[in-house]
């Protein structure tokens, strides 16, 4: 019997994965053949899917990216077997753009059965717990503050510290929450990661009860992704039969729960405090800060809010040890970075490098470029929140200092490339759109300031008085950026200011550039 | 709650009965509330207040603060469309004005046969392959005008 895998992650069946699988599981009744298909998850290496795989000798050989046309001929031509064909990319491990990645945290994604708990196992699951369960709480926050892990949901926080703030604050319950709301356009780096290698989640918050003293933990899912919740609900199960959730893990004497909450389609509950209340089912209204989440956080108790990666790398930090994970990034940013290469890129997907590459090595290398062809304009990073880069910034390395010094941002790592044709003042117009669209309505500057920020953006593309309302748009920028008790609303003005500043030939108005906009 | 049969009533009580115990129940109850009916329905917020001991402003401040919650039925199937940067950078804009003509609707409309809703929605997490559209439950890649068109006759 010859396995096939395909994945059955969003984006392949976006592009037509479920169709391959069936046409598939038909042409091999129709000739006879002996195969089982695995629904595997993605890679990552978006721009080959759906990549359809054989396994032979041990082995992994790929052909893509497969449309269900392409499927009959296929197998015409010798499939599953392994011959020259057009769409054939020979191993996995051939394929340069995966195999110039240093994968701790993805390197499962794509060559297990997500919903596998012995595939998790095989290749290295739970043995992060393992080893957690023979440590005492202490020594699990020393290992995680020692890996030099920082938050990777944007805020890039030393994960060992807030770690210890809630172990060493007193209370009855203390709760474990997982940060799953990506909103970040360009970003897709934990939906990856919960639909190929979902057990590294569970695992993760598991090692972070255990570190904490929390019995009760929440994934808050976006709920723009069913698939994801598909997913996770059928491995909390498994791994509950399993005895690796729910009462005395393992005969540890300790317990652990994870419950999912799906949101409701509001960017804001990305921010941690916006998603606890939401957790509790209220408006996603920011919280004042302090005090901290790590002291009041769910429902009043001591509460760990990390994203999805953060509490994934966890697993592989107890597992290899901090210093392995040490090794890896530059400067204070140390580990790996999953880089998302999004928006007008010829070979988009995820990327995983450690801290320090350029951006110009991941668009250029890793990215090919553009999709269309044509020159790269401008690069935002970091998300809707994130500063659009010129060339001139191209080289700044992948690393939380290093952007913050040019007055951008790394955020949750996605990279939305734009060709020659992007209008910046358009996308600094979305930002403050966006804005007016997502605030949670509590900080003035942020609710009224964003539909501001859209009425003068709009009046500087009418070349209506520009330079008094650039000024009047710095001003405003100015009083967000200020005013504002969440990063909604203070970082909003840095696409903007990153566009006037980068691409000012933008903000001279329509009469100026020759056409109407 | 309008019904003939009291079904939608029956509903909402279940609902409320399930999730009243629930920490933080509210959205699970909504999120099953409109699963099953389509929508919340607006005559339901006092039954929801007072199973989960809440105030009706606060059941009505819940609905109203998320997207994802209406109290008006949609469309058979509800088509967002992907506003977001990384679809923008492909050509979403030019999509975005294809889709609202095609389907004669703006935003938040729903086609006069009732087959459709339209609705933005800020990333599908679908970043390298856009743009991106969800129709029901399914995401779409690199959907340009002509994609939709198939898309749409498919349905």
């Amino acid at each position: 019997m010859v396995r096939i895998f395909i994945p059955a992650d969003t984006t392949a069946c976006a592009l037509g994965a479920d169709a391959i699988a069936a046409e598939v599981s038909l042409q091999a009744q129709n000739r006879g053949l002996d195969i089982a298909i695995i629904r595997n998850g993605s890679r990552g290496a978006f721009w080959l899917e759906p990549l359809v795989e054989i396994e032979a000798d041990g082995s992994r050989y790929c052909y893509g990216p497969v449309n269900p046309g392409d499927v009959a001929g296929l197998f015409d031509a010798g499939f599953p077997g392994l011959f020259d064909h057009a769409l054939f990319l020979g191993q996995a491990t051939d394929i340069e753009w995966l195999a110039r990645q240093d994968r701790l945290t993805f390197g499962r994604a794509g060559l297990i059965d997500p919903l596998s708990l012995d595939d998790y196992k095989q290749y290295g699951g739970y043995e992060g717990l393992d080893k957690a369960l023979d440590m005492s709480p202490a020594e699990i926050v020393e290992a995680v503050t020692d890996s030099g892990l920082r938050g990777r949901g944007g805020a890039a926080f030393p994960t060992g510290i807030k770690w210890r703030t809630v172990l060493n604050a007193p209370a009855d319950q203390k709760y474990v929450t997982a940060n799953a709301d990506e909103g970040d356009s360009g970003t897709f780096a934990d939906r990856l990661l919960m639909e190929a290698d979902p057990y590294q989640l569970i695992e993760g918050m598991t090692i972070c009860a255990m570190a904490v003293g929390a019995t009760e933990g929440y994934i808050y899912l976006r709920s723009e992704y069913p698939k994801a919740l598909v997913v996770l609900s059928q491995v909390i199960a498994t791994a509950e039969d399993a005895n690796l959730l729910g009462d005395n893990i393992l005969g540890s004497g300790r317990d652990f729960h994870i419950h999912i909450r799906v949101g409701a389609g509001a960017y804001i509950c990305g921010e941690e405090t916006s998603m606890l209340e939401s957790l509790e089912g209220k408006r996603g209204l920011v919280r004042f800060k302090p005090p901290l989440p790590a002291i009041e956080g769910l429902f009043g108790k001591p509460t760990v809010v990390n994203n999805v990666l953060t509490l994934a790398a966890v697993s592989t930090v107890l597992a290899k040890g901090a210093a392995h994970y040490q090794e890896y990034g530059s400067g204070r940013s140390r580990g790996t970075l999953s880089v998302q290469l999004a928006g007008n890129i010829r070979r988009g997907g995820l990327v995983e490098v450690p801290f320090g590459a350029s951006l110009r090595e991941l668009v250029e290398d890793f990215g090919g470029g553009t999709a269309s062809g044509r020159p790269v304009r401008a690069i935002q990073v970091g998300g809707p929140l994130g500063a659009y880069l010129p060339e001139s910034q191209w080289d700044t390395p992948l690393d939380y200092e290093a952007f913050s010094e040019v007055g951008a941002m790394l955020g949750h790592g996605g990279i939305v490339v734009f060709d020659d044709s992007v209008d910046m003042l358009e996308q600094a117009r979305f930002a403050m759109e966006f804005c007016a669209v997502e605030s949670c309505g509590k900080c003035t500057p942020c609710r009224i300031g964003s539909v501001r920020g859209v009425e003068i953006i709009d009046k500087i593309g009418r070349n209506e008085n520009g330079p008094a309302n650039l000024e009047l748009l710095e001003e405003l920028c100015e009083t967000l950026d200020s005013g504002s008790l969440c990063a909604m609303g203070g970082l909003t003005p840095m696409p903007v200011r990153s566009a006037v500043k980068y691409f000012p030939e933008d903000f001279e108005g329509s009469i100026a550039n020759g056409f109407l906009r | 709650m309008r019904s003939p049969n009291g079904a939608p009533v029956a509903v909402v009580s279940a609902a409320v009965q399930k999730y009243a115990d629930t920490p933080g129940g509210l959205l699970p109850l909504l999120h099953e509330i409109q699963a099953d009916l389509g929508c919340v329905p607006k005559d339901s917020v006092a039954l929801i207040a007072k199973g989960m001991g809440l105030s009706r402003a606060e059941i009505h401040g819940v609905i109203s603060f998320y997207h994802d919650f209406h109290y008006q039925p949609r469309g058979q199937k509800t088509i967002h469309l992907c506003r977001a940067e990384a679809c923008q950078a492909m050509g979403s804009r030019k999509l975005e004005a294809h889709v609202k003509s095609r389907l004669g609707i703006e935003y938040g409309g729903t086609t006069p046969d009732g087959r459709f809703s339209l609705e933005p929605v800020y990333c599908l997490g679908n970043c390298a392959c856009s743009p991106s559209i969800r129709i029901g439950d399914d995401v779409f890649a690199r959907v340009d005008a002509d994609r939709f068109d198939e898309l749409l006759d498919g349905f």
